[in-house]
């Protein structure tokens, strides 16, 4: 007869097949650490350097007054989306093959298309905002939808991005109200959470 | 204590046939490569097993084309999720009764 420990044991690989079979667990925290550092490096500049205040822009609707660094703003925007996102693959491909399996599997599909519905969603949200010439708004939104997207893709990740991207959209919805302080909160949400967090998983899934 | 030994499946021994049942009763279908690259087995091994599920009926084969490419993709039966549930539970009350 068998033992108490091959039950346990039994339970605990019926336990991680579901998950390893589920769930993409090769991201790093320090994907996290080195997107929050991007993304202060990132409002420090629009704000030393582009001169940028949401307080002065968001009611800002004629199209001739623009902000003369907006096309910048979106320029430097868009660069820490890809480095981050660069960043976030190269180390996941490491991870995974540290650990001998495949990143690229059915699971970082599926999350990548629940990640993607959100993200686009709010992508082209924002686009439109800037053609109405609502930028206070952008801030918030960029917030609000990457928490979505966060919470949406959740399930098929570790459970601690659900409360990241709950945090995200806590901080989208009151940025939204307090639009003069929007780059601090995006500079608070993409930079310090994102810090945190990746400080957080490195210490419990990568020692 | 033998209340539950009897309910632990002998379709469910062998590790790798508990692991397919595990990666299918948290995926709606898996292909060949999907599991083997789970299990770390060998083709023909993850084959056997393989049919030696689908012949108690507990796992089921849908076939189909990716472009001129055959696609096989397998998903847990209702028997088999059944068997794989009391299985689970023997062997939670299997525990429990040694503590």
């Amino acid at each position: 007869m068998k033992e108490e420990q091959d039950y346990i044991r039994n339970l605990a690989d019926i336990r991680s097949m579901m998950e390893r079979s589920s769930k993409f667990l090769s991201l790093s925290g320090w994907a996290g650490i080195m997107a929050g550092v991007y993304a202060l490096a990132g409002a420090w500049i629009a704000w030393k350097v582009f001169d940028f205040n949401p307080a002065e822009t968001v009611y800002n609707v004629e199209s001739e007054t623009f902000p003369a660094a907006l096309g910048n703003l979106v320029f430097l925007a868009l660069l820490i989306l890809i480095l981050s996102l660069s960043t976030a693959v190269f180390l996941s491909i490491k991870r995974a093959e540290k650990k001998g399996e495949n990143v690229w599997n059915p699971i970082a599909k599926r999350l990548l298309i629940n990640l993607a519905v959100p993200l686009v969603a709010g992508g082209l949200l924002i686009l439109i905002l800037i053609g109405k010439g609502l930028i206070g708004l952008i801030a918030p939104c960029t917030l609000l939808f990457y928490g979505l997207a966060l919470y949406n893709a959740s399930k098929f990740t570790y459970e601690e991005v659900r409360t990241l991207g709950l945090i995200q959209v806590a901080l989208g919805i009151i940025s939204a109200w307090f639009v003069d302080y929007a780059l601090l909160f995006w500079a608070l949400g993409f930079g310090v959470v994102h810090i945190i967090y990746g400080i957080y998983m490195h210490y419990r899934y990568e020692r | 204590m033998n209340i539950s030994i009897n309910s632990l499946h002998k379709a469910f021994e062998s590790r790798i046939r508990l692991g397919i049942m595990s990666a299918l009763a948290v995926n709606d279908m898996l292909d060949f490569n999907s599991l083997k690259e789970f299990l770390d087995v060998t083709d023909g091994n993850l084959a056997s097993h393989i049919k030696g599920l689908e012949k108690e009926k507990f796992i089921g084969v849908k076939k189909s084309f990716v472009g001129k490419k055959p696609n096989t993709k397998y998903f847990m039966t209702k028997k088999g999720k059944t068997a794989f549930d009391d299985h689970l539970k023997a062997l939670e009350r299997l525990i429990k009764s040694q503590k």
